[in-house]
Formats: C-alpha cells, structure tokens, sequence
C-alpha cells in the first residue's frame, strides 16, 4: 500500500524536484503557460500526468526533459539545481540521466534499431564500444526485439517500434523517464503491451516515470496522478484501488 | 568511427539524391577549373617556352651614352628664330641644342668581374658573355643583313639550349667556324661546311665555316643570326677583348624583373628582363590568367551556393531527427560536426571525381588537335599542384557552404524541433 502513496510528498533527495515553477511564452503580449508548478518525483515512482489538452504538460514535460528552461523557479535533476547549467553541461545531464519515450517513437530512419539504441551512448563516449553494443543488444532482448536488430524502423510495426524506442530510452540507464502519451498512437492491444513493459522496468530499474497520457485506464495503474489545469497543479492523488 | 563520422556517413548514405545532386555539382565544379587551368597554363608554357627559348631571361647592356650638348648661343630680338618665339626686339634668349648621339658598340667595364657579380645575385642559375652586332654575310651573289652574335659556346648553351635545337651539324663555334639558323641558309643556300663571308660596317670582313644549323622556332632568329666565338666577334666589331652584353637565366623566370634590377643595383648596368622586353606577351598572359581565375571564381561561388542550399533543405527535412538527437544527449557542437563532416566529406568525395572528369577532359581536348610534330595544338599542363590546389579549394567549399546548414542545425530548439519538426 505504502508503494502506491504519493511519492511527491515523500522524504530523502527526489529525482527531480520543480519548485514555483513558472513558463512564459511571447513578447509583446506574454502567455504564462506554468504558473508555479511545485513537482517531485522519487526513484521508483511512476507518475501519470494528465489535464485537458493545452493545460501546460508538454510544457512541463519539456522543462522536467531539460529541453527547455523556467522562466522562474527552480528546475533540479539528481540534487542539481539546472539555472546554472550552459548548454552542453545541461545537454550532458540530459543524455546521462533522462530516457525519452515518444507518441511517435521518433527512431531515426537511416539508422537500424540496434544503432538506434547504441546512439545515446555513442554520443556520450564519443565512440560505439563492444560494451555499448552488449547493453543495446541486451535492452532489445528484454524488448523481445533480439531478432530485429538490423531491422530499420520503417521495416517494423508500430508496437516494434516503439519497443525499440523504449529500449534507446533505458540504454544508458537514466534515473528519470519521460513518455509523452507512449501508447498514444498504437492499438489497444499493443498499447497494453507496451504499458506492461514500461511498468516492469519501472520495477525492475527503479527509474523514476513520468508519463504524460490522455488515457483513464493507463492513469489508473500508475502510482500518482498528478492533474495539470491551466498552467498548474490542481490535484495530487494516488488512483483508486484497481 | 566517432559519433560525428557516424551519423555524417550514414546521413549521406541514406540521402542519397541530396548526395548525388551536391556531388555533381562539386565534380562539375572542380572538372571544369581543372580542365581550364590545365589547358590555360599549358597555353602559357608554351607560349613562354617558344619565347624564352631564343631569348635570355636577364640581358644586362652598358647604359646608353647621354645626350650632349650641340650648340650654344644667344637669340636677338630680331632674329627669325626670335621672332618665333615670341621674343620682342632687344630680348635675349638662349638657344641649346640637345641630341641624343647614336649608341656605339660600347664594351662593359671589367666584364670578367662583373659576370661574377651577376653571379652572386640570388636566383641567377647562368650568365654568359655576347658581343653582339650587325654584319652583312655574303654567299655568292646572295647578301643578307645579320645579327653577329659572339658567343662563349659552354656558357651560352646553359642560356638557350642550342644542341637540342640544331637541323643540321653540330653546336660548335671554335676559330672560323659559325652556326645560323635555318631561316638565313635557305635565303644564302648553305649547308653544313660551306663557307660564308661576314663583313662588318668597319670593313672588316672574315671567312667562317658552318659547322651546323639551328632551329630555335622563332623565324626572326632563324633568319638573322650568326653565332661566332666571342674572340671573332669582337674582331669583326672592333670591340678587342670587350663585350657588349650579358645574358642571364634565372630559376624562377617570374622572377625575372625582380632580380634584373637587383641587377641593375649591383652593376650600376641597364639591366632588362624578358618581361619588360616582351611587355605585350605578358599583358596577354596576365589577361588570360585574370578571366581564367574570374571563371573559376563564379564557378566555385555557383558550387557553393549549391551546396549551402542542398544542405539547408536537408536540415530542415531532419530538424525533428537533429530534436532527438539533441534530446538524447548530442550537444550542439556534435550537431555542427555532423554537418561539417558532410560538408568535408562532399567536397573530398567531389573532389575525387572532379579530376577523373577534368583530366579525361583535358585529354580529349588535347587529342582534337595536333601540330605536324605530334604535339598537341593545345597542350594540357596536368599538376599535382593544381591537383592539391583543387583539393584545398573543394575541402574550403564544402567546410564553408555546410557552415551556415550546420549552424542553423545546431541552433535548433530541440523542443520545438520534435514536436513541430
């Protein structure tokens, strides 16, 4: 029961922690999109963010993601307080501690779904290296993915490709996940499919989740739902008892 | 393979009509300056190789005798001459008359020591003494105006390359023997061992006999020169124990203006470079040079812009692509390699083809036409500087047209380039 309470709540140093969080838009006639946004996600805990669409999630997906900056607030990952970060460093923390899971999977064409998930690690050493390729193989294995790995991802279906898209994410063994609504675009079916296997490695990696979703059933099987509305917070609860 | 190489190959491998289109045009580009900087510079070799192989690089002369002063005297008023001039009467004026004398064969001072110090010059390779003048040579009823040229034969084949240039005999001028061109025994109808008789505006005349016949393939000299040894020229010219000229050859022979007046400071001689002798030659070979480099000038600004605007269009096709990229960990400076590196590699792989595709060029161009010899009309100069110089140019090209592309890539909001491609 304790593992389905709130983590936001919760002692000892998050994963990220976001506090009075804010985002504007525009020059001459300002949008706030955020209006301070107080978040924390523990190791472990997997969190659905849900809201009417325009509420401010990809926003806040983007500045939890580290792609974007507050325009006040403070953004931490691991204990790191991000203002201070330039480009690269904060560009390094990303590649090292954030994995990406897209609506749209978002692999790289030109490149083979073993490449795809050896990419952030080639990126970050420089170089391929026999380990980088042994962890790439591995992750496609626990994907169920081990005998398409000279596939390209036009060659595979979307439910394939997305579990390719999974297995780049955890690669390099991020303590934060980000999915911006992964089942989003796959059929019921593969959908679940999916959702079991981002749950299990939640369990098995103990990553921090943070899944964006539209989707009631998905919400109710994550250990938090935290509900966005017009740029903030507007409630915080563990779901219902299945 | 780094992450930059990686990603850049495969992105080319993958795009392959944006690949083929950039290196077309790169070939094209680098075919094209190769063929025309081949043929041009092979133009001008020849052009300079035919002029300068009857002609020193250096000609060092004494300096022409000054003008003197031919009449002194006072004008009156009522002269015609004063009138003339405007001159009221009882104004006084002062009448000179300068002439400039006829330049006699003059010798220069301590030649042997002056050889020598044209020597030391830097860039001198060879000098060679010439005692050189008019004469009428005589052959029967045939008469014929010459060139006399007396020569020191060892030193003056290190100036003009005589023995690679004889019809006839051989290259040898010792006591009466002479050497002329083939111009001037056609007009006499000699052969090797004839005898002529050269005869001097001093009336001093000499039998010589030809021991051989060249062909430096300029009709001028063919037609008018007699090569002698110095010690018979300076007979016939009344110039005993003198010289009238230096020639020089220098290594580099644009160098040639620079070091005549180097010349000229050291000797305190008229010093002229076959530059300055052949002005209009060098006019037409700089004005050839000018449109050759302007050609290749629009030609690698047409290439460049080609490949910016190829390379533009590709990044904003795979601006979601750069988003993940950067998503994922690859800092703004790998994107900017990756594209770099493309840039890099289409300029090389361009380069590689282009000088496949200008050198067969500039071979079938030089087997359209040939001279009767063989030689081609217009000859090819195929250089491994031009090849180098290609190669820095494409590498230039391709590194400067990817820059803007690959700064634009890396400036991406990854953010916005995900979600909004």
């Amino acid at each position: 029961m304790a593992e389905r309470m709130p983590a936001g709540t919760g002692s000892g140093q998050p994963v990220v922690l976001l506090e009075g969080v804010t985002r504007d838009y525009g020059r001459d006639v300002v949008t706030r999109v955020l209006k301070g946004v107080d978040l924390r996600l523990a190791a472990g805990e997997f969190t659905a963010l849900v809201g009417p669409s325009g509420s401010g999630k990809s926003t806040l997906l983007n500045l939890v993601g580290l792609l974007d900056r507050a325009t006040s607030g403070r953004v931490c990952l691991e204990g790191v307080d991000t203002a201070g970060l330039d480009d690269t460093a904060l560009t390094r923390l990303r590649g090292r501690s954030i994995g990406f899971v897209f609506q749209f999977h978002h692999l790289l064409p030109a490149f083979t779904a073993l490449e795809n998930v050896m990419l952030p690690g080639i990126a970050r050493d420089g170089r391929p290296s026999d380990a980088l390729r042994r962890k790439a193989e591995e992750m496609l294995d626990r994907m169920g993915m081990s005998d398409r790995l000279r596939y390209k991802p036009g060659q595979l279906s979307g439910g394939q490709q997305q579990r390719v898209a999974i297995a780049r994410a955890l690669c390099l063994g991020p303590r934060l996940i980000l999915a911006d609504e992964p089942t989003g675009n796959l059929d019921t079916a593969a959908g679940a499919q999916v959702f079991e296997l981002l749950r299990r490695i939640n369990r098995e990696e103990r990553a921090a989740f943070l899944v964006v979703t539209h989707d009631q059933h998905i919400a109710d099987r994550c250990d938090r739902v935290v509900e966005l509305v017009d740029g903030s917070i507007v409630s915080e609860h563990a779901p219902p008892p299945a | 393979m780094p992450f930059e190489w990686f990603v850049a190959l495969r992105y080319l491998r993958e795009g392959r009509i944006q690949t083929v289109l950039i290196l077309l045009g790169v070939s094209t580009g680098v075919g094209v300056i190769i063929f025309l900087s081949a043929l041009i510079t092979g133009l001008q070799s020849r052009l300079i190789e035919s002029t300068l192989g009857s002609q020193a690089h250096v000609v060092v002369r004494p300096p022409e005798e000054m003008p003197r002063l031919l009449h002194e005297g006072r004008v009156e008023g009522t002269d015609p001459a004063a009138v003339a001039r405007n001159l009221a009467p009882g104004d006084e004026a002062l009448a000179v008359r300068l002439e400039k004398p006829a330049q006699r064969l003059r010798s220069i001072n301590q030649w042997p020591q002056v050889m020598r110090d044209i020597e030391q010059v830097r860039g001198v390779t060879d000098v060679s003494p010439l005692v050189a003048g008019s004469a009428f040579v005589t052959r029967g009823e045939a008469s014929r105006s010459v060139a006399l040229r007396g020569i020191d034969p060892e030193r003056f084949r290190r100036i003009i390359d005589m023995p690679e240039h004889m019809a006839a005999g051989t290259f040898r001028v010792q006591g009466t023997e002479a050497v002329i061109g083939t111009g001037l025994a056609t007009d006499l109808g000699v052969r090797v061992g004839d005898r002529i008789r050269v005869l001097t505006a001093g009336d001093r005349a000499d039998i010589f006999t030809i021991s051989g016949i060249f062909d430096l393939e300029n009709k001028g000299v063919n037609d008018s020169w007699v090569l002698v040894s110095l010690k018979s020229a300076q007979n016939l010219l009344d110039l005993a124990g003198g010289i009238s000229a230096i020639e020089a050859r220098v290594d580099r022979i644009f160098t040639a203006e620079t070091i005549a007046r180097a010349v000229a400071r050291r000797t305190g001689l008229v010093a002229e470079s076959w530059m300055a002798i052949n002005g209009q030659l060098l006019v037409g070979l700089r004005s050839q040079s000018s449109s050759s480099t302007m050609i290749q000038a629009f030609v690698v600004v047409a290439v460049a812009l080609g490949i910016a605007s190829v390379l533009v269009v590709w990044v904003v096709q795979k601006n979601r692509e750069i988003g993940i990229l950067r998503a994922f960990g690859t800092t703004r400076g790998q994107v900017l390699r990756v594209f770099l590196i493309q840039g890099l590699l289409l300029g090389a792989a361009g380069w590689v083809v282009g000088v496949g595709i200008g050198t067969v060029l500039s071979y079938i161009f030089a087997g359209l036409a040939t001279n009767p010899d063989g030689t081609p009309t217009f000859p090819v100069n195929l250089s491994w500087q031009l090849f180098a110089g290609t190669l820095v140019m494409a590498l230039g090209v391709g590194l400067l047209s990817a820059t803007a592309p690959a700064r634009r890539a890396a400036g991406l909001d990854p953010a916005e380039a995900i979600h909004h491609g």
